[in-house]
C-alpha cells in the first residue's frame, strides 16, 4: 500500500479534485440511474393497477 | 424431441422475457456490486503510483471502463435494432431502447472523466482531437436516438426510425476505436490490445479489467430492469400484464 496516512489518501498526490471528481461523478450517475429506474417502476405499477381497477369497476 | 434443446425463441416473446429478465437481473447486480468493491480496492490500495502521472492516473479505473462500455453498448444496441428491422420482432426494439440511456450516460462519463484527466495531464479540459471528437459524436448519436424515440408516439414506428439511426451511426464506433492509430492524436494509444502484451503494471491491468467486467455487469442488470419497465408499459393492455400487476 502506498498511503502513509488518511490525509495522504484523500490528497491523491495533489490530484484529489480530478481523481475524486471522476470516481464521485461515476458513482453519482449510477446511483441516480438506479433511483430513477426504481421510481419509474413504482409509478408504472401504481398506474397499471389503477387502470385495472377502473376497468373492473366500469365493467 | 431432443431434451437438451432450449427454446431460445420462446424468450423473444416479451411476456416470457419479462419473467426471465426478472430472475436474471439480481444475479448481474450482485456480481456488479462485488466486482466494483474488488476493483475499487485494487484501484486505490493495490495498484502502485504511476511513475509519470503520479496518483492522477487512477482516473483510468473509471475512464477506461466507461469509455469501452459506451462503445460496446452502442454496438449491442445497433445489433438489436438491426435484428428488429430484419425480423420485425417486438422485443428487439425494446432492448435497443433499454440500452440507449445507459450508453448515453457512459459516453457522458467517458467525456467528463477524460476532461478531469486532461486538465492536469495536458493542461486542457478539452481539445478537438480525433478520439475526443468522435466520442462526443457518439454521445450525440445516443441523444439523437433518445430524442427520436420520444418524438414518435407509435412505439413500433419509433423503433424502426431509431433502428435506422442506430445502424447508420455504427460507422462511428470503429472511428473512435482506431482514431488513436489513424490520426496523430493527443490522446494516448491503447495500453491493452489483443495483439501485443499490455504496456502497464500487472496490478493496474487487473484493476482495470475487473472494473471493466463490473461495468458490464452493471449495464446488463440496468438494461434488464429497464426493459421490464418498457415491456410492462407497451404491453399494458394484454391479459398477462393485468395478471402480473395484480
Amino acid at each position: 500500500m502506498q498511503w502513509n496516512s488518511i490525509s495522504e489518501f484523500f490528497a491523491m498526490g495533489g490530484y484529489a479534485f480530478y481523481v475524486w471528481g471522476s470516481f464521485g461523478l461515476t458513482a453519482l450517475v449510477a446511483v441516480v440511474e438506479i433511483l430513477l429506474l426504481r421510481s419509474q417502476r413504482r409509478e408504472l405499477m401504481v398506474h397499471l393497477r389503477n387502470e385495472l381497477l377502473s376497468e373492473r369497476a366500469s365493467s | 424431441m431432443n431434451i437438451r434443446t432450449i427454446h431460445w425463441f420462446k424468450f423473444s416473446a416479451p411476456q416470457n422475457f419479462y419473467f426471465l429478465a426478472g430472475r436474471m437481473w439480481p444475479w448481474f447486480a450482485t456480481l456488479a456490486a462485488v466486482l466494483t468493491a474488488l476493483g475499487l480496492w485494487i484501484s486505490f490500495f493495490v495498484a502502485p503510483t504511476d511513475a509519470q502521472q503520479g496518483e492522477g492516473y487512477r482516473i483510468i479505473f473509471v475512464h477506461v471502463p466507461a469509455s469501452q462500455m459506451s462503445m460496446f453498448i452502442y454496438l449491442v444496441m445497433a445489433a438489436w435494432a438491426g435484428f428488429g428491422l430484419a425480423f420485425n420482432t417486438r422485443l428487439s426494439g425494446m432492448m435497443a431502447s433499454a440500452l440507449a440511456p445507459t450508453g448515453a450516460l457512459f459516453a457522458f462519463l467517458s467525456l467528463v472523466t477524460g476532461a478531469l484527466w486532461g486538465k492536469p495531464m495536458w493542461g486542457a479540459w478539452w481539445v478537438w482531437d480525433a478520439r475526443l471528437t468522435s466520442e462526443l459524436i457518439l454521445l450525440f448519436l445516443y441523444l439523437g436516438f433518445l430524442a427520436l424515440q420520444s418524438s414518435i408516439d407509435d412505439p413500433r414506428r419509433a423503433d424502426k426510425a431509431c433502428a435506422v439511426l442506430a445502424l447508420v451511426g455504427v460507422v462511428n464506433v470503429p472511428i473512435i476505436y482506431f482514431s488513436v492509430k489513424w490520426w496523430n492524436t493527443l490522446h494516448q494509444g491503447a495500453s491493452v490490445s489483443l495483439t501485443k502484451s499490455p504496456t502497464m503494471a500487472i496490478p493496474m491491468l487487473w484493476g482495470m479489467l475487473i472494473m471493466v467486467v463490473a461495468f458490464w455487469m452493471y449495464a446488463i442488470a440496468i438494461a434488464l430492469v429497464r426493459v421490464r419497465n418498457i415491456i410492462l408499459d407497451r404491453e399494458r393492455h394484454t391479459e398477462w400484464v393485468k395478471h402480473a400487476v395484480e
